[in-house]
């Protein structure tokens, strides 16, 4: 079980790192893009957006923790 | 014939969108292997140079043939996966993954976080490896058999992690490949001539522009794979790199007049 837990640990903190709010976030903004586009709205413009918002409001939270 | 007249300058743009990915394809590889693989090689120098380097060197091989195993598991597996689902997946890692490093780059770029320091990272390795006691296992000093082969490991997991998602989402897996294998020639090279830390390696330049491809590459992968159509095909891939770029350096300037005091906070291995 220790080895498991470590294991998934291990994943979440390669791939989510951090700010889960951030990869919660590009989770959102991806479905967001695939719902539009397949709707007939081309969103090319949605994802780069959401990228500098959502790290723009992960450096604020962090920056503020820091102060 | 009007349509001849069209197709000429779309294959002509093509080519060229081509070539653009291509180079940042082996670019992206090269310069992500390279500063993981400088981390590696302080930690290897760090325990082979204070504790001998036979064990070192056998955790090192380990290392790598575990590292290879995942790549000759994965590359083939991932072969099978249609690109649009493998681009959608692929940019989704890429995308938390990069923003991660350009995040942490950020943060250092304006003073949050101290920069990283190759050579006190070396002398941190070095004392912890003279400190540590003796533990003989199956022939091997078990400290440094452990330690380098946990540290080429997960260095090396990034490493094999972007190769594989670069190469695979733009089927180009050999390329990327050529570019990790540039990187590990020319740090290894280095490395035996100094013999010693490559704190000359601007680490945290070249971390910033890792982390700006990372995630400029899985934001035009993912959106790619959720159906988008970009707008001047793979061209526009150096619009996302040059937007997200110019709003990354705006958040450095933003922080740097927001920081009241700098934190003179030990460096992070």
């Amino acid at each position: 079980m220790k080895y498991i837990r470590s294991f998934a640990l291990f994943w979440w903190n390669f791939i989510v790192g951090d700010d889960w709010r951030v990869a919660a976030g590009l989770a959102v903004a991806l479905g967001l893009t695939y719902l539009l586009t397949h709707e007939g709205v081309n969103a090319w413009w949605l994802l780069p957006v959401a990228i500098v918002l959502l790290l723009a409001g992960s450096l604020w939270r962090e920056t503020r923790r820091a102060s | 014939m009007g349509g001849g007249s069209d197709a000429a300058p779309r294959r002509s743009r093509h080519h060229d969108a081509v070539s653009t990915s291509t180079v940042l394809v082996i670019l992206g590889t090269f310069l992500a292997s390279a500063v993981e693989m400088v981390e590696a090689l302080t930690i290897v120098l760090g325990v082979g140079i204070v504790r001998g380097w036979r064990s070192t060197l056998i955790g090192v091989g380990a290392a790598l043939i575990v590292l290879a195993a995942l790549v000759a598991a994965l590359g083939p597996a991932l072969s099978v996966v249609p690109i649009e689902t493998l681009r959608l997946i692929v940019g989704a890692l890429l995308l938390a993954f990069g923003l991660q490093w350009l995040r942490k780059a950020i943060l250092r770029s304006s003073g949050y976080t101290p920069l990283h320091d190759e050579d006190a990272a070396f002398r941190r390795h070095r004392e912890e490896a003279a400190k540590a006691g003796r533990d003989e296992r199956a022939g091997l000093d078990w400290y440094s058999f452990t330690v380098a082969f946990k540290g080429v490991l997960l260095e090396g997991l990034e490493v094999v992690f972007i190769v594989i998602s670069f190469g695979s989402a733009q089927n180009k897996i050999g390329l990327a490949a050529a570019g990790a294998a540039a990187a590990f020639v020319l740090v290894v090279g280095a490395g035996v001539l100094a013999r010693g830390p490559l704190e000359q390696v601007p680490e945290n330049t070249i971390k910033y522009a890792v982390g700006l491809l990372l995630t400029s590459f899985g934001c035009f992968w993912g959106a790619e794979g959720a159906g988008v159509d970009w707008p001047g095909d793979e061209l526009s891939l150096l619009g996302v790199i040059a937007f997200i770029g110019a709003s990354s350096f705006m958040l450095v300037r933003v922080l740097r007049r927001r920081r009241v005091a700098p934190a003179p906070v030990e460096a992070p291995a």
